[in-house]
């Protein structure tokens, strides 16, 4: 098997496209405000149904859930298992610094190197940074994130 | 000319196309002679958008080098020379499909000519055309009828044509091994049917439909034909008159041609009964400050500086499909085809859509791998030089139907080889392996 392939299929990503973490849109705690977004990628039928919950405590809001529905490739369903598994529990202004850093990542072509510091398992996602057709499949979930977050305020 | 013009009868074939001569074919194609991530291009992506010969690659080139002009219009030598080379372009074309000149309009691609139909019918609706163009004039208690396979290009248009008309959409379905329940037809087309749209050959199952049984069909009821011949003109013989059918689009770069030209065959009388689609410059007689009158079809159907580099380069490509033989190609690719689906079935964990191994395919097959999504499988078949289709191949009704969201498409033309086919048969045997969902 090519190095290539592999680079872009990391056994990480690969095992999350099985476990699918945080799959099932789960109830918010009682009181943490709320919200949802579907993402749809057009062109390959991938679909995504996230929802997020923020947990408000005046001076610090923290990501308290991260459940999603969807179907896809095994790009898009491992990242958003992996997404589910860094975001819960974050500060939301950290969570947001992420998703910006993930996609310039994933933008980059695959001239910036992923810092493992930063991303986590998310790193292993680099490899899908020299494949431009399959990015979108890598960023559905974040960008869904992204615009749970916003309904949610 | 620099426009091969149409044999009036086709050389008589050879023997049947066999692997040598396609490698010989081959060498015709510069594209096919480049390497993908390291390994020789297997391209199994030609229901998509085939491969140029380089004769068209040259008639294109010659043109602009030598006739480069508007055509229609203007005085000069090369304005001339680009309007001689633009007809015997169509010539040539409608030969190819036993249509006359007249009846072929040229079309940015299959499903602009498809909408050129259903545009006109509605400007009919409206009123518009000459007095024969009531025959198209649409509204409640009208029926169009599509089939389950369609695609998108095939299907949309027609429910477009039912919202603006108050026309009602209605679809024959498809059985479990891919084509059509003609039965269901029978009860479908009725006295209400105005217009039958629907597929010579499945772009996803690889069905060749029954036209003559449908058109005779329809055509009792008073309906119109309408057929999408964007995956039978590349691959088999079709000869429009023979089949009956009022109209009939396909499209240029799936038959060796370039992208941004495709063909709308119409019968004469039909064509120029309908008021136009798409007005401007080129297709009026006479233009006042209050109104126009057009010219009769084709030029009625082509507003606007026309395709012509395109339509020249496509002559050539039919010429190259003529030269070979379209009896023989699809021969091959029957050939091809049938030993694409008896593969696929002997690999565990795949399920090919469409007619089985032995029932009348084209060449082509569309399948579903257990476990693993087609985007991934079309990128590990990639990584080694295969190029196939993923997705839903714009037919997301008949994935539905199936029960599936996307399919994998390996598709052939007249310049694959049966080691192409086992090259192709041998990587989709390792996909499940490497996704980790077998051993």
């Amino acid at each position: 098997m090519s190095s290539d392939l592999e680079q872009l299929y990391q056994q990480i990503i690969l095992d999350h496209a099985r476990a699918r973490h945080g799959s099932g849109l789960a109830e918010a705690p009682a009181g943490d405000r709320v919200g949802e977004s579907h993402m749809l990628n057009p062109t390959c039928g991938d679909e995504i149904t996230l929802r997020a919950s923020v947990h408000d405590a005046g001076d610090l809001m923290t990501i308290s859930g991260i459940s999603w529905e969807g179907q896809g490739c095994s790009i898009s369903m491992a990242s958003a298992s992996v997404l589910h598994d860094m975001g819960t529990g974050l500060r939301r202004q950290d969570l947001l610094e992420l998703v910006d850093h993930f996609r310039e990542v994933m933008r980059s072509r695959g001239a910036l190197e992923a810092d493992e510091e930063i991303l986590g398992d998310a790193a292993a996602f680099s490899g899908v940074a020299r494949y431009p057709a399959r990015v979108k499949c890598a960023m559905l979930a974040w960008v869904a994130l992204e615009e749970a977050l916003l309904a949610a305020g | 000319m620099p426009v091969v013009s149409t044999p009036a009868t086709l050389k008589p074939a050879p023997a049947a196309l066999d692997n040598a001569e396609v490698l010989r074919i081959r060498n015709d194609f510069p594209i096919l002679g480049r390497p993908v991530n390291g390994h020789p291009l297997v391209y199994l992506d030609s229901g998509a958008t085939s491969q140029n010969p380089a004769s068209v690659l040259e008639a294109e080139q010659e043109f602009y080098e030598q006739r480069n002009a508007a055509v229609h219009r203007g005085a000069h030598s090369l304005a001339v020379e680009a309007t001689e080379a633009f007809e015997a372009a169509r010539e040539a074309v409608a030969g190819f499909v036993g249509a006359r000149g007249n009846e072929i309009i040229w079309t940015s691609n299959a499903t602009e000519a498809i909408n050129l139909v259903t545009y006109a019918f509605s400007n009919a609706t409206a009123g518009r055309g000459p007095a024969a163009a009531q025959q198209f004039r649409l509204g409640p208690g009208d029926e169009i009828v599509a089939t389950e396979m369609e695609h998108h290009a095939n299907l949309i248009p027609w429910q477009e044509l039912a919202f603006r008309t108050g026309a009602t959409f209605r679809y024959i379905p498809v059985d479990d091994d891919g084509g059509l329940r003609l039965e269901e037809a029978e009860k479908v087309i009725g006295p209400r049917t105005r217009v039958l749209a629907f597929t010579h050959a499945s772009n996803v199952l690889g069905t060749i439909n029954p036209v003559r049984t449908l058109v005779e069909l329809a055509h009792a009821q008073g309906a119109f034909v309408v057929l999408d011949a964007c995956q039978s003109v590349p691959h088999l013989p079709v000869d429009v008159k023979e089949l009956d059918v009022d109209f009939a689009a396909f499209s240029g770069h799936k038959m060796l041609g370039p992208t941004g030209i495709g063909a709308l065959y119409g019968k004469a009388a039909l064509l120029n009964a309908m008021p136009p689609f798409l007005t401007g410059g080129s297709m009026i007689t006479t233009v006042t400050m209050e109104q126009a009158e057009y010219l009769p079809a084709p030029q009625r159907f082509e507003a606007g500086t026309q395709k012509i580099s395109q339509a020249v380069a496509l002559a050539a490509a039919v010429n190259y499909l003529q030269e070979t033989g379209m009896d023989r190609i699809h021969a091959w690719e029957t050939h091809l085809g049938q030993r694409l689906v008896a593969g696929l079935e002997a690999i565990e964990g795949i399920r090919v859509t469409g007619p089985k191994a032995g029932s009348e395919r084209i060449g082509l097959a569309a399948f579903d791998v257990d476990g693993v999504h087609s985007h991934d499988v079309g990128q590990f078949l990639d990584d080694k030089g295969i190029a196939v289709r993923v997705g839903h191949h714009c037919a997301q009704p008949l994935h539905r139907r199936l029960g599936l969201v996307s399919t994998t498409r390996a598709s052939t033309y007249l310049y694959n080889t049966t080691d192409d086919v086992d090259a192709f048969l041998d990587a989709v045997a390792g996909v499940r392996k490497f996704f980790g969902v077998a051993k």
